[in-house]
């Protein structure tokens, strides 16, 4: 029976124990990838997290500084627009990831949990993008929110949601919602990281000699 | 006010939308555009060569 020393009992030990074994630095922060990494479809992941980055800070500015500042002044409609264009490229570049994925069936090789929590990731942003229509604070909100007020009941779910309440609505955009999208993004990242870019498919042994005959 | 007059004239985004609707689908010409832009883009990725680095001495 193997008795524990003091410092193995620390929890901060042996969290720290299973982050290094499960990713070691040089698999935290790579130098290198494997060849077939090299093809602009591998790109498309990295450019939806800049698409958020940039919703992130554009987001925080306009909460910061107020509806009446984006809807009125200059400087403010600017940041508006880039917001609503970043989330417009988030979700073109998140939609092409999503499809490059699916076709080179990322889920192999023991990678399941990255897909899956990238298919959580697209899901939760979207319920972001819904509640961003409602916190805009003009009659385009007013009128997105009583048609999702409809579609939510006629669903079953109108119980757990006031989308007609931009309170409840604003929190979910600007904390909630959020919170989950970046956190989620960051354990996707972490399980890529730890278990690599999944390798394209190997043709079989059988097709290959059967080509080579033909 | 160049740029906004500019782009208005090209993408007047102040008319009625046109829609696509055959039978349940319904749908924006606009986000048709955006959707087979996507698919664009995809096959661009895909076939495209990727530029590399120049093999070191």
């Amino acid at each position: 029976m193997s008795v524990e020393t003091p410092r193995e009992r620390s929890w901060t030990a042996r969290v720290r124990t299973r982050a290094e074994s499960a990713l070691p630095p040089e698999k935290l922060l790579p130098d290198r990838q494997p060849a077939y990494v090299a093809s602009w479809i591998y790109v498309f992941g990295a450019l939806t997290i800049a698409a958020l980055l940039a919703i992130v800070v554009s987001g925080l500015i306009l909460g910061l500084k107020g509806p009446a500042w984006w809807h009125v002044t200059a400087i403010g409609r600017f940041f508006n627009g880039i917001h609503l264009w970043s989330v417009e490229i988030f979700f073109f570049t998140m939609v092409v990831h999503l499809w490059g994925k699916f076709w080179m069936g990322a889920w192999r090789g023991g990678r399941s949990g990255t897909w899956v929590v990238g298919a959580i990731t697209f899901l939760i942003s979207i319920a972001a993008a819904f509640t961003g229509y409602l916190s805009q604070q003009n009659f385009d909100a007013q009128w997105i929110s009583t048609q999702a007020k409809d579609g939510l009941n006629a669903v079953g779910i109108g119980a757990f949601f006031n989308v007609t309440n931009f309170g409840q609505m604003y929190t979910f955009h600007v904390i909630l919602l959020p919170l989950a999208v970046v956190l989620l993004t960051a354990w996707h990242v972490l399980l890529v990281r730890r278990h690599g870019v999944v390798p394209p498919y190997v043709r079989s042994a059988a097709v290959a000699r059967s080509e080579e005959h033909a | 006010m160049f740029v906004p007059t500019v782009l208005g004239a090209v993408f007047d985004l102040s008319r009625r939308p046109h829609y696509v609707h055959w039978h349940f689908f319904q749908m924006s010409v606009v986000n048709l555009l955006v959707i087979a832009l996507m698919v664009v883009v995809f096959v661009a990725a895909i076939l495209l060569p990727f530029p590399h680095r120049r093999t070191e001495p």
